[in-house]
C-alpha cells in the first residue's frame, strides 16, 4: 500500500492507505481527526471541507495519496493553543451561525477561505454565492451570511468588536 | 465591590454553551466513536421498488477479504427477531383497526420500496463490508410497483402487502359530515379547489449511523445511534424486535447533526447492529452515505386533498369539507399514521371561526421510503391547505385576502377556544400578528413596488399567511384515547452537587435545539445558579431516568416544564434545611433566585450553605429529612400549545427564466414566553427556510416503477445560501396558560408559515396569467410554461 506523509495542523503524520482511500478518511478513520465530517457522497455539502495548501477543498473529493507532502489543515487546528477561538469561529458562536453543528467544520474553514479570496472586502450577495459549495439544514444561512461578514471586518481590520448589537 | 454578572435567565440572548465543542471539531457523533475490536456493516437494499426475493446466494461475498459475516431475513427469522413496530393505531370509520403490516429488520420473501433492506455484510472495514455486499447474488422475481397512491387505489393494483386490501392502511373521518352538508346548502359561496402537498425528503446533515456493542461478561448492550428519542428507541426494540429487558439495553444518543424528524423513528439498522453485536461478540458499526439516507430515511409530507369551503355573502366561513389521501409508503413508520389524522385534520380549524368541518382520509400504501413526520407533521399541510383556500376564497368572492383573513379570526377574547376538530386553543392573538407583520413589511406600500419591479421587467407579488399549531406533544390520556401506543410526559432531574454546582438530567435530546444553554437559563432564572455551573445531561438511558425525547417543539414545553416542576421540589426541600439551619419556621422562608430568607428579616443563606448542609448533614434535621439534594419530576402536559402568527413573503419573478426569488420574509410569530430570543430567532430563521424549500424548490420524485430519481444531492435541491433572503423575525407574545412556563415552542411555526406565504406570493405575482394555484415547488420550469402559455394565449 502506498504510504502518504502530510503536516496536518502543523504536526507530521505518516500511513499507509489505499490507493482509494481519501483525504477524509485519513483524517478521520486513521489519524482520529473527527471533526471534518461527511455529509453527502456527491461532494454538494460541503461539510468535509479542509485547507490544503491554505486552499479550501473537499476532502471527500481528495484522494489521500494526492496530499503526500501537503500542509493540511481541518478546523482542530484553528484555535489558538491557549484556547482562544479563530476569529470566524468566535463570529459562528456570537451570531449563533450554527445549530447541530455538523455542516460547521466545513462551514468555518469555506468561510475563511472566501474572506482570505476577497481582502478587499465582501458583499452579503458574494458570501451567499461563496458558500454555493457548502449546505446547512437548520440555520437557513441567515445568521452565517452574518458571521461571515462580520469575521470579515475583523480579519481586514475594519472593526475591532465582534459583539452584535445588543439583544 | 459589586460584581455584575451579566443576566442569564428567561429572555436572554447567552451565546451557546455547546459551541465550544462545535466549532473545535470537539462534537461526538455517533460516526466519530471508535471501538476496540469493531467491525463495520454495510447493508444491501433492494435496487426494485417491489419483487419477490426467489433466493439469496452469499456464498462468495462471505469468503471474501475482511468478511466477518453476512446475514440475511432467514437468520433473524429463525433467531426470533421481531419486527419494526408503529406506535399509533388509527381506527377506520367503522371502528376498526387500520391495517398493520409487518415491518421486517431485514426482508423476508419480498422488498417494497427502492432502498428496503435485504442483507447486511459484516467486515473489518467498510470498504469490505461495501465490496462484500456488493458480491450478494439476490434472484427477484420482480413485480409491478405503485409509485403513486392513484396507482395504488386503482382497482387491480398489485397488492404491496398480501393481507391488505386495496393498498388501503385505513379510512378515517372526523367531524360532523350531516352539519357540514347543511352548511354548503345555505352558503353564498362555495369554494372548490384540488391540491397536493410535495413529498419531502428530510436531510438533517448528519447521515444517521449507529454502532451496537455487546459487553459478554454482563450481558448489556449499547446502542449509540444518531436519534431524537433514546428512550423511545429502547423501548421499541427493546419490547418489539430483540426482546431485551430495559435493564440490559443502554441506547445512546450523542451529539446528533438535525434530525427535523427523520430521527424519532426506530429504525431497521439500529436492530441489526445491536442484534449483530451481540450475535459476533464486537462492536457493529454502520454509517448510512447519503444514497442511502435518500432512500431509507423516512420522507415527509405527501398529500393529495380535494377541499370546499362554504362561505356566506359577507365572507364569514360557514364550514369545510376536506378530502385527503396521506401516503405511507411501504411501511408504517414508528409514528406515520398519527400525521395525516390527529397532528393534521385537528388544525384545519385554523386561526378561523369555522363553526363546523368534515375531513377524511385515506391512508395509502406506495412502493416508495415509509413517510413519517417531517418539521410540522401535518400542520403545515392543514396550514398549506388553509391559506391557500382563503386566498383562492378571496379572488372567487371579491373580497381583500386579508380582510377575509381578518373577518374570521377567532377574536382574542374568544379564548379558550373550542373548535369543531377536537382541539381547545388556550391563548393568541391573531389580529395582533397579522397586523404588525403587515406594518413590517410594508404591506400597503407593495403596488409601488410591484410598479417598480414591472419596469424592470420583473413579475412582483406578495402574500401571506395566518396560521395557529399544535405544539408541546402532549396530554397522554387524550393522545391514548386516539390511539398513541405511549405516554407522551416527559422527565427531570436536578441534581444540586455539594458545592453549588448542577446537573440536570433530562429525557428531551438537543440536536441543534441548544438545550445545554436554553436549559441551563432556566435553573439560572430559578435557582440563580450560574449558566456556566449547570451541565445538562440528555441523550443516554443509563444516566437519565426517562425520556420520551424531542418533535413537535416539546422540550421546552414538556420538557423544561418538567425541570420547573423538579426546581419547586428542590426549593421545598431547601426551605425546610433553611428554616432548620435559621432556626425559623418553614412557613417564613422566602426563595428568590439562589437566596433563602426569613421574610422580613436580614437572615439568608444561600443555595449553596443548604446544599453543603444536604451532603454533609452534621446540622441537619436528619428525623424528619433525608440527606442530599436531588429531585426528579414527570411532567405530563394538560393540553398541547398553540404557537401561532402571521408570515409574509415578498417575490419577484424573472419572466424569461421562470427564477422566484425571494426578495424579503417577514415572520411574526407567538411562540409563548422566549427564553432565548437568540435561539428563537435561529430556530424561525431555519425553519423559514425548509418552508421556502418546499415551495419552491425540494420535490422526492419517483418514476412510475418506483425508482427514485431525486435521489441525491445533485437531483434534490436544498436550499443553498444564495436561494434565501434574510429573514426578518419578530415575536409577539400571549402566554400558554396551562404550562409553568408560559411557552408554546418554536422549532416549527418557520416551516409551517412560510410554504403558503410564498406560493400565495407567486400566485399574486402571476395574477395577470389567470393562475389560481401553482403545486409546490413552484419550480422554474413550471413558473417559464404558465407564463410562456400565457404569453401565448394572449398573442392568440
Amino acid at each position: 500500500m502506498p504510504q502518504v506523509t502530510m503536516t496536518v495542523n502543523g504536526q507530521t503524520h505518516t500511513a499507509e492507505v489505499e490507493g482509494r482511500t481519501l483525504l477524509v478518511e485519513l483524517l478521520r478513520e486513521k489519524f482520529r481527526m473527527t471533526g471534518t465530517h461527511v455529509g453527502c457522497d456527491t461532494s454538494q455539502c460541503g461539510a468535509c471541507v479542509v485547507h490544503v495548501n491554505g486552499e479550501s477543498v473537499k476532502s471527500c473529493t481528495t484522494l489521500a495519496v494526492m496530499c503526500n507532502g501537503a500542509n493540511v489543515s481541518t478546523i482542530e487546528g484553528l484555535a489558538a493553543a491557549d484556547g482562544t477561538l479563530h476569529v470566524m469561529q468566535e463570529a459562528f458562536r456570537e451570531y449563533h451561525a450554527l445549530q447541530c453543528g455538523f455542516c460547521t467544520p466545513g462551514m468555518v474553514m469555506s468561510a475563511i477561505d472566501l474572506v482570505n479570496k476577497h481582502p478587499n472586502g465582501i458583499t452579503e450577495q458574494q458570501i451567499r454565492e461563496g458558500l454555493e459549495g457548502n449546505l446547512c439544514r437548520c440555520t437557513g444561512y441567515h445568521n452565517i451570511v452574518k458571521a461571515i461578514a462580520a469575521a470579515a471586518e475583523v480579519m481586514q481590520g475594519k472593526r475591532q468588536e465582534m459583539a452584535r448589537a445588543a439583544d | 465591590m459589586n460584581v455584575v454578572t451579566p443576566f442569564e435567565g428567561i429572555g436572554a440572548s447567552v451565546r451557546r454553551k455547546e459551541d465550544f465543542r462545535f466549532l473545535q471539531g470537539r462534537g461526538a457523533y455517533t460516526d466519530d466513536a471508535d471501538k476496540p475490536g469493531q467491525l463495520h456493516a454495510w447493508i444491501l437494499r433492494s435496487p426494485y421498488a417491489h419483487a419477490r426475493i426467489k433466493s439469496i446466494d452469499s456464498a462468495a461475498a462471505a469468503s471474501m477479504p475482511g468478511v466477518v459475516k453476512i446475514y440475511t431475513g432467514a437468520d433473524m427469522a429463525k433467531d426470533g427477531v421481531g419486527g419494526l413496530p408503529c406506535g399509533w393505531q388509527i381506527h377506520n370509520k367503522d371502528g376498526s383497526p387500520m391495517a398493520e403490516p409487518p415491518h421486517p429488520v431485514l426482508a423476508q420473501e419480498k422488498v417494497r420500496h427502492v432502498g428496503d433492506q435485504v442483507a447486511v455484510a459484516i467486515a473489518a472495514t467498510r470498504q469490505q463490508a461495501r465490496d462484500a455486499a456488493e458480491a450478494i447474488i439476490v434472484d427477484y422475481e420482480v413485480l409491478p410497483a405503485a409509485a403513486t397512491m392513484a396507482a395504488a387505489l386503482k382497482p387491480g393494483a398489485a397488492a404491496i402487502h398480501d393481507d391488505v386490501a386495496g393498498n388501503l392502511c385505513y379510512d378515517w373521518h372526523i367531524g360532523d359530515k350531516a352539519l357540514v352538508d347543511a352548511a354548503f346548502a345555505g352558503a353564498a359561496h362555495v369554494v372548490k379547489f384540488d391540491l397536493v402537498n410535495n413529498r419531502l425528503i428530510p436531510n438533517a446533515m448528519e447521515p444517521r449511523s449507529a454502532v451496537g456493542e455487546f459487553d459478554r461478561s454482563s450481558g448489556d448492550y449499547t446502542l449509540t445511534t444518531t436519534s431524537q428519542n433514546p428512550h423511545v428507541i429502547r423501548l421499541l426494540m427493546g419490547a418489539h424486535v430483540l426482546h431485551l429487558p430495559e435493564s440490559k439495553l443502554r441506547v445512546i444518543a450523542p451529539d446528533v447533526g438535525g434530525g427535523f424528524g427523520s430521527k424519532i423513528y426506530h429504525y431497521a439498522e439500529e436492530a441489526i447492529v445491536t442484534w449483530s453485536a451481540g450475535k459476533l461478540g464486537r462492536p457493529v458499526r454502520w454509517t448510512a452515505d447519503r444514497t442511502e439516507s435518500f432512500m431509507s430515511d423516512a420522507h415527509g409530507r405527501d398529500h393529495v386533498s380535494h377541499t370546499e369551503l362554504a362561505l356566506d355573502a359577507n365572507g364569514k366561513i360557514l364550514g369545510l369539507r376536506v378530502a385527503t389521501q396521506a401516503n405511507m409508503g411501504a411501511y408504517l413508520s414508528t409514528f406515520a399514521p398519527c400525521v395525516p389524522t390527529y397532528l393534521y385534520a385537528t388544525l384545519l380549524s385554523g386561526v378561523y371561526t369555522t363553526p363546523v368541518i368534515y375531513c377524511e382520509v385515506k391512508a395509502v400504501f406506495t412502493n416508495t421510503v415509509p413517510v413519517d413526520a417531517y418539521r410540522g407533521a401535518g400542520r403545515p399541510e392543514a396550514t398549506f391547505l388553509l391559506e391557500r383556500l382563503m386566498d383562492v376564497a378571496a379572488k372567487q368572492t371579491g373580497i381583500d385576502r386579508v380582510e377575509l383573513r381578518r373577518r374570521n379570526f377567532i377574536q382574542p377574547d374568544q379564548f379558550p377556544y373550542q373548535t369543531p376538530v377536537a382541539l381547545q386553543y388556550d391563548s393568541g392573538n391573531y389580529h395582533a400578528t397579522l397586523e404588525q407583520a403587515l406594518a413590517s413589511s410594508d404591506w400597503a406600500g407593495f403596488p409601488a413596488r410591484r410598479a417598480e419591479a414591472a419596469k424592470r421587467g420583473k413579475l412582483r407579488g406578495i402574500g401571506c399567511s395566518t396560521y395557529v399549531e399544535a405544539c408541546g406533544i402532549a396530554p397522554s390520556a387524550v393522545v391514548g384515547s386516539l390511539g398513541a401506543r405511549a405516554g407522551l410526559y416527559e422527565v427531570g432531574t436536578i441534581r444540586v452537587h455539594p458545592t453549588g454546582s448542577v446537573t440536570v438530567l433530562t429525557g428531551s435530546h438537543s440536536h441543534g435545539q441548544g438545550h445545554e444553554t436554553t436549559f441551563a437559563q432556566l435553573v439560572a432564572d430559578k435557582l440563580g445558579v450560574p449558566v456556566a455551573q449547570v451541565d445538562i445531561v440528555h441523550g443516554d438511558t443509563a444516566k437519565v431516568p426517562f425520556g420520551m425525547g424531542t418533535y413537535g417543539s416539546r422540550s421546552l414545553a414538556v420538557g423544561g416544564s418538567a425541570m420547573m416542576k423538579a426546581m419547586d421540589k428542590i426549593i421545598t426541600k431547601g426551605k425546610r434545611i433553611a428554616a432548620h439551619l435559621m432556626e425559623a419556621s418553614v412557613d417564613d422562608i422566602e426563595f428568590d433566585r439562589g437566596t433563602f430568607r426569613v421574610a422580613g428579616t436580614d437572615k439568608t443563606k444561600a443555595l449553596v450553605d443548604i446544599s453543603v448542609a444536604a451532603y454533609v448533614p452534621h446540622n441537619y434535621p436528619i428525623d424528619e429529612l433525608e440527606p442530599g439534594l436531588e429531585e426528579t419530576a414527570f411532567y405530563d402536559p394538560k393540553n398541547f400549545t398553540y404557537p401561532g402568527g402571521c408570515h409574509i413573503a415578498e417575490v419577484e419573478i424573472d419572466p424569461e427564466t421562470g427564477i422566484t426569488s425571494v426578495i424579503s420574509f417577514t415572520a411574526v410569530d407567538d411562540v409563548g414566553r422566549v427564553i432565548n430570543p437568540m435561539i428563537v430567532e435561529g430556530q424561525v430563521q431555519g425553519g423559514v427556510a425548509q418552508g421556502i424549500g418546499q415551495a419552491l424548490l425540494e420535490a422526492c420524485v419517483y418514476d412510475s416503477d418506483g425508482q427514485l430519481l431525486s435521489g441525491s444531492m445533485m437531483d434534490y435541491t436544498m436550499p443553498r445560501a444564495d436561494d434565501l433572503p434574510s429573514v426578518s423575525v419578530a415575536t409577539h407574545t400571549t402566554l400558554c396558560t396551562h404550562n409553568p412556563l408560559g411557552v408554546k415552542g418554536c422549532g416549527e411555526v418557520g416551516a409551517i408559515g412560510s410554504p403558503p406565504a410564498v406560493i400565495n406570493a407567486v400566485v399574486d405575482a402571476l395574477s395577470d396569467y389567470g393562475v389560481t394555484h401553482v403545486e409546490m415547488p413552484a419550480t422554474p420550469a413550471k413558473l417559464w410554461q404558465i407564463i410562456n402559455s400565457g404569453r401565448r394565449a394572449a398573442a392568440e
